[in-house]
C-alpha cells in the first residue's frame, strides 16, 4: 500500500494558508449533526474537544482519568516553544522548522514541521486570553528561557509547572464548553476498542472504570489523543497510568503504527533507587540553562566519592570533567536530549558513573548560583560582598527559576542541591514513534485521527525540549479542527450513526472475551511483575543504545514473556468493580505486544538516528552514523494478526527546502 | 523499617468499610509513602487477596490524584507535601499507622481510599475559565501584567485540585480551592471582566455540591500541599462578597 502524506502543493510557507483558504467547510447548521469522539484530555484532547465545541459539533469526551484535569500532560515542567521573537534574538518561523527538522535528524516531514512552527506564535496568544500565568519580566512583558538543541531563547513557561498551566487553560476551556452543553464529558472510561464500519472509524468502545460496564459510542468520527507509550518500559517519567491500548487496539484494526522505536530517553532524570521503585522523576531540561553536567576525570576520585570519602564539592575545576562542554563546545551543556543522554552513558559505562553502580553524572548549579549572587549584589550597589553574600542571593535567584524542582529533588534523595550537586541519569521520557497520520492528522483508516503524543508526526527521530505542548496545543486548537473537516464535509448528509449495528457488536464481544480471558488464567504472577520484566527487557535491548543481536534475543524474550502472560497471569477481582489490577492487565497485554513491534522496527533501521542509537552504526568518536541514502523513510508498520509478521509500509520522507546535514553541536 | 499498617477498607468483603491491619517488615526509608503500598499490594496479590485501592497518576506532586490521610493529615504530616511524595523516611521504625480516605459529604468514598470528587469539575464549569473561543486572542504581549500580578496570579494557579483542603477543614468547606481560582484569573486583565459573575457562580455551585461554609478555621492552608494561601479567601470575600452581597450578576 502506497501512503500518501496528503501534502498540499505550493511553496512550504504557503501551504498552510492555502489549505486553509479551500478546505472544504462545514456549515454551522450541519455541525450541529455531526458527532466526534475525543479521547483523551491532555492537551491534545482537551483544546481539540474545546475548540471543536466552540465550533458547533456535538462532542463526546472520553478519559480513564477521574478529570480531565489529571491528565500526563499535567506533569510538563520546562516550558512551549514558540517563535515568537520576542527576545529580537533573530529566532523565526523559519528557524523554529528548522531546529525541529535538525533536532529531529531528520526524519519528519518538512510539510507538517512548518506548520507546527507557524501556528506556535498563536498558542501563547490563545494560553494568555486564557489567563495562563507565563512567567513575566518586571516591564511587564513575557519571559523566555532556552531549552536544549537551538541557540535562541523562545521558550515560554510557568516556573516548573508549565504545563499544569497550559492543561488547566486547556481544561477551563473544555469545562466551559461542557457547562454550555457542547461536550458531553465521560471521565473514568477507557476506551478499548475502536469501531470500524465500512471501513471508517464510526465509534468506540469503553469500560466505566467505576462498574465495569462494556459500552458502545458512535460517531461520524473518532480522535485520539491519548498520549505516548513510554511506560513499555516500566520505569519512564511519564505517569503511572500512562499506556498504549487505545492506540494499540486502533492499530489492531488496521491503523499503522509508525516508527514505534523512536524513543527519547531524558538525560536529565533522579537516578534509580531500589528495585521496588515504580516510577522515574524528570528533572526538566531548562536546568541545563545553568546547571553544568560533570563527573570527576580520575577513577581514584570516582571511587573515593563511592566511598563517602571525599565530596563533589572538594573536587577542584581541574579534577572534574565537564564532558557537555569538552565534547559539544558550541552548545555545550544545551546539546539535545539524545546527544545529552548518550554521553552520559558513555562515561558512565566507563565507570565514572558518582553513585554506587555507576548510573549517576553531576548536575552542578554552583556556577550559576555564584554568577546571580554577583550580578544580584552589583544591582543592589553592594561592593566587594562577601561569599556567604553573594552565594545567598544566588540562591535565591536560582529558587525563583527552579525552586518546584529543587524542592522536589530534595524530597526525593534527601540532599540539598543549593549546597552539593544534584545526582542526574537518563531515563525513558517521550515517544516520537505513534499513529501514522497524513498531514490531516488523518490515520489510514478514514475518520480516525490522532493529535498529540499519539501520532508519530513532528519530532522525527529526537524531540526538542519544549516542543511536544507546542505540539500537543497546535494539534488541539488550531490544526485538527481544520482538518477534520475535510473528512467531515462527506459526512453531512449520513444520519446519526447505528450503535446498534454489527461492527458495534462484534467490537464489544471482543472486549468482553478479552476481559473474561484474563480473569479467568488464575495463575500466580502479577500484571505488575510481568510489566516490570518487560520493562527491563526493553530497556537492556531497545533502550539508550541497541544492537542487531541484543534486538533478536530480546524479541524472542517477549514472546516466552507474553507466553507466560497467558498462561500465569493472575488478575484480583472481577470486572464488575473498581479494578485497578484489571485495567493494569488489560495495558500490559498491549505492551507485549507493542514492545515487539518496537523491536522489530529498531532491527529494520539499520542506521543510528536521533534516539535511535544502533551500536553498529556510529562514528569513531562515538557519534550517530546516520543512512540517508538508505533510511529516509517513516516505516509504518501493518498489524497482521497474532504471530504474524508485521508488513512494513514505507513513506519516503522528501527534503525540498533544508539539506540533509550530518548533525553537528560540536 | 518495621511498620504497622491501619487501613480503611470499604467495598467488596467490606461493604460497611472497616480498618484492617498490615505488618510491613522490611521498608526502605528511600521509599515513597505509595511504593511502600505498591509493595503491600503485589504481597496481598501474591496472597490471592485484593490489593488496597488508593488513586495516584504522577507521583510527583502535580496531578492531584493522590489522596488519602495519613495519621490524620491530607497528605501526611509533612507540610507542603503530597502523599506521593512523601517519603518513609519521615516515619520512626515500629510507628503505626493509620491511612483513611478524604472524608467529606461532597466526597463520597467509592472505594478503599478512593473518592469521588467530580464536584470540583462542576465547580470550574460553573465559571472557572475565561470566556475566550480559540483564535480570538490579540498579541501576548499586547497587554503588559504587573509582574508581582503574573506571580500573585501564577501561585493561586497551582492548586492541584486535590481536595486536601476539604479533607482538612471541620466544615468541609472547598473555599479554599475555590479563591485559588478566583483570584488566579481575577489578578490578570484577561480574567477581570467576569471576576464577580465567576465567584458567585462558583460559590453558589459550591454550596449545591453540599460543601459546607468557610467559618476561618484555616486548617485548609496548613493541609495545602501547594501552600494556597488563605489570604485568596480573604480577597475574594472581599472584593466579591462583602459590598455587594451576591447582587450583582453580570459585571
Ligand atoms: C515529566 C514530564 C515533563 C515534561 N515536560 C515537558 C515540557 O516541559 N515541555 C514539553 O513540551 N513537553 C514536556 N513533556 C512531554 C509532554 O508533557 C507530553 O508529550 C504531552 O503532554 C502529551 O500530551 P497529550 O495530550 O498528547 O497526552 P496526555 O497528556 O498523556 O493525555 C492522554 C489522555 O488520554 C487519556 N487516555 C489515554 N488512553 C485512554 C483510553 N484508552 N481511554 C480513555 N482515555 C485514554 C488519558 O486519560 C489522558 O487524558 C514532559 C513529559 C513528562 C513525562
Ligand atoms: S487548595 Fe490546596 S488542598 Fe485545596 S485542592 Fe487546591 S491544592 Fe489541594
Ligand atoms: S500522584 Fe499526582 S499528585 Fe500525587
Amino acid at each position: 500500500m502506497k501512503l500518501d502524506g496528503k501534502v498540499p502543493a505550493g511553496s512550504l510557507s504557503e501551504k498552510w494558508t492555502n489549505y486553509r483558504s479551500t478546505v472544504p467547510l462545514v456549515a454551522p447548521n450541519n455541525k450541529r449533526r455531526i458527532d466526534i469522539i475525543v479521547v483523551g484530555t491532555g492537551l491534545a484532547g482537551a483544546s481539540a474537544a474545546a475548540t471543536l465545541g466552540e465550533l458547533g459539533y456535538n462532542v463526546k469526551v472520553f478519559t480513564f482519568h477521574d478529570s480531565p484535569r489529571r491528565a500526563h500532560s499535567i506533569a510538563a515542567q520546562g516550558g512551549i516553544n514558540a517563535a515568537k521573537n520576542y527576545q529580537n534574538d533573530g529566532d523565526s518561523v523559519y528557524r523554529l522548522f528548522y531546529d525541529t527538522i535538525k533536532g529531529g535528524d531528520y526524519r519528519s516531514r518538512e510539510s507538517n514541521v512548518h506548520r507546527l512552527a507557524e501556528v506556535s506564535v498563536n498558542i501563547i496568544d490563545q494560553a494568555v486570553a486564557q489567563g495562563v500565568p507565563f512567567a513575566r519580566e518586571y516591564g511587564g512583558l513575557l519571559a523566555n528561557r532556552s531549552f536544549g538543541g537551538v541557540q535562541v531563547s523562545r521558550t515560554f513557561y510557568a516556573r516548573g509547572q508549565t504545563g499544569q498551566q497550559l492543561l488547566l487553560g486547556a481544561y477551563q476551556s473544555l469545562s466551559r464548553q461542557i457547562s454550555l452543553g457542547n461536550v458531553e464529558m465521560y471521565n473514568r472510561h477507557e476506551m478499548l476498542d475502536v469501531v470500524i464500519v465500512d471501513g471508517k472509524a464510526r465509534g468506540i468502545i469503553t469500560r466505566n472504570l467505576l462498574n465495569g460496564k462494556i459500552e458502545r459510542h458512535a460517531a461520524h468520527a473518532v480522535v485520539l489523543g491519548t498520549g505516548g507509550y513510554g511506560n513499555v518500559f516500566y520505569l519512564s517519567t511519564n505517569a503511572m497510568n500512562c499506556n498504549v491500548t487505545a492506540a494499540w487496539r486502533a492499530t489492531k484494526r488496521g491503523a499503522f503504527m509508525a516508527n514505534p522505536c523512536f524513543t527519547q530517553i531524558h538525560p536529565t532524570c533522579i537516578p534509580v533507587s531500589g528495585d521496588y521503585q515504580s516510577k522515574l522523576t524528570l528533572m526538566s531540561e531548562s536546568l541545563r540553562n545553568d546547571g553544568r553536567v560533570w563527573v570527576p576525570k580520575k577513577m581514584e576520585d570516582v571511587q573515593a566519592i563511592r566511598e563517602g570519602r571525599l565530596k563533589p564539592t572538594d573536587l577542584t575545576e581541574e579534577e572534574r570533567d565537564y564532558y557537555l562542554e569538552r565534547r559539544y563546545p558550541a552548545f555545550g551543556n544545551l546539546v539535545p536530549r539524545d546527544v545529552a543522554s548518550r554521553a552520559a552513558k558513555q562515561v558512565c559505562d566507563e565507570g565514572r558513573g558518582v553513585n554506587q553502580n555507576s548510573l549517576a553524572v553531576y548536575l552542578d548549579f554552583n556556577d550559576a548560583i555564584m554568577r546571580y549572587g554577583r550580578s544580584e549584589a552589583h544591582t543592589r550597589g553592594m561592593h566587594n560582598p562577601d561569599e556567604g553574600t553573594v552565594r545567598q542571593l544566588g540562591e535565591k535567584v536560582v529558587e525563583a527559576k527552579y525552586g518546584n524542582l529543587f524542592e522536589m529533588y530534595e524530597k526525593i534523595k534527601g540532599q540539598n542541591p543549593y549546597k552539593t550537586p544534584m545526582m542526574i541519569y537518563p531515563a525513558v521520557h517521550y515517544t516520537m514513534g505513534g499513529l501514522w497520520v497524513d498531514y490531516n492528522l488523518e490515520t489510514n483508516i478514514p475518520g480516525l485521527f490522532a493529535i498529540g503524543e499519539a501520532n508519530f508526526s513532528d519530532h522525527g527521530a529526537n524531540r526538542l525540549g519544549a516542543s511536544a505542548l507546542m505540539q500537543g496545543l497546535a494539534d488541539g486548537y488550531f490544526v485538527l479542527p481544520y482538518t477534520i473537516g475535510q473528512f467531515l464535509a462527506g459526512e453531512i448528509r449520513t444520519g446519526p450513526i447505528d450503535p446498534d449495528q454489527e461492527p458495534f457488536a462484534e467490537a464489544e464481544n471482543n472486549v468482553k472475551g478479552q476481559i473474561d480471558r484474563l480473569l479467568s488464567i488464575d495463575g500466580s504472577q502479577s500484571p505488575e511483575s510481568i510489566h516490570r520484566r518487560l520493562g527491563r527487557i526493553m530497556w537492556d535491548y531497545c533502550g539508550m543504545a541497541r544492537n542487531a543481536e541484543g534486538l533478536k534475543s530480546a524479541r524472542q524474550m517477549i514472546r516466552e514473556l507474553r507466553e507466560e502472560f497467558w498462561n500465569d497471569l493472575y488478575v484480583a477481582g472481577t470486572n464488575e468493580e473498581y479494578n485497578p489490577e484489571l485495567e493494569k492487565a488489560y495495558r500490559v497485554a498491549d505492551f507485549l505486544e507493542l514492545g515487539e513491534l518496537m523491536v522489530v522496527d529498531a532491527l529494520d533501521r539499520n542506521e543510528s538516528c536521533g534516539g535511535h542509537f544502533r551500536e553498529e552504526y556510529q562514528s569513531e568518536e562515538g557519534e550517530a552514523l546516520r543512512n540517508d541514502e538508505d533510511y529516509a523513510y517513516v516505516s509504518a508498520w501493518e498489524y497482521k494478526g497474532w504471530d504474524e509478521e508485521p508488513e512494513l509500509h514505507k513513506e519516503e520522507l522528501v527534503f525540498e527546502n533544508v539539506e540533509l546535514k550530518t548533525r553537528s553541536y560540536k | 523499617m518495621k511498620l504497622r499498617l491501619k487501613i480503611w477498607r470499604e467495598g467488596g468483603e467490606f461493604p460497611k468499610g472497616q480498618f484492617q491491619t498490615y505488618q510491613m517488615d522490611d521498608v526502605n526509608p528511600d521509599m515513597s509513602f505509595l511504593e511502600m503500598l505498591d509493595v503491600l499490594n503485589e504481597r496481598l496479590v501474591a496472597e490471592k487477596k485484593r490489593p488496597i485501592a488508593f488513586e495516584h497518576d504522577c507521583r510527583e506532586g502535580i496531578c492531584g490524584t493522590c489522596s488519602m490521610v495519613i495519621n490524620g493529615y491530607p497528605h501526611g504530616p509533612m507540610q507542603g507535601t503530597t502523599a506521593c511524595q512523601l517519603h518513609m523516611r519521615h516515619f520512626k521504625d515500629g510507628e503505626t499507622i493509620t491511612i483513611e480516605p478524604f472524608r467529606a459529604k461532597a466526597f463520597p468514598v467509592l472505594r478503599d481510599l478512593v473518592v469521588d470528587r467530580s464536584s470540583f469539575d462542576r465547580i470550574i464549569e460553573s465559571g472557572g475559565y475565561v470566556a475566550v473561543n480559540t483564535g480570538q486572542a490579540q498579541d501576548a504581549n499586547a497587554i503588559p501584567v504587573r509582574k508581582e500580578a503574573a506571580d500573585e496570579a501564577f501561585n493561586a494557579a497551582t492548586c492541584i485540585g486535590c481536595g486536601a483542603c476539604v479533607a482538612a477543614c471541620p466544615n468541609a468547606s472547598a473555599m479554599l480551592f475555590v479563591s485559588a481560582k478566583v483570584s488566579h484569573l481575577a489578578m490578570l486583565p484577561q480574567g477581570k471582566p467576569e471576576a464577580k459573575r465567576r465567584a458567585q457562580a462558583m460559590v453558589a455551585q459550591m454550596d449545591k455540591e453540599g460543601f459546607g461554609n468557610c467559618s476561618n478555621i484555616t486548617a485548609c492552608e496548613a493541609e495545602c500541599p501547594k501552600e494556597i494561601s488563605v489570604e485568596n479567601i480573604a480577597r475574594m470575600n472581599r472584593e466579591y462578597f462583602s459590598s455587594v452581597l451576591g447582587s450583582e450578576t453580570n459585571a
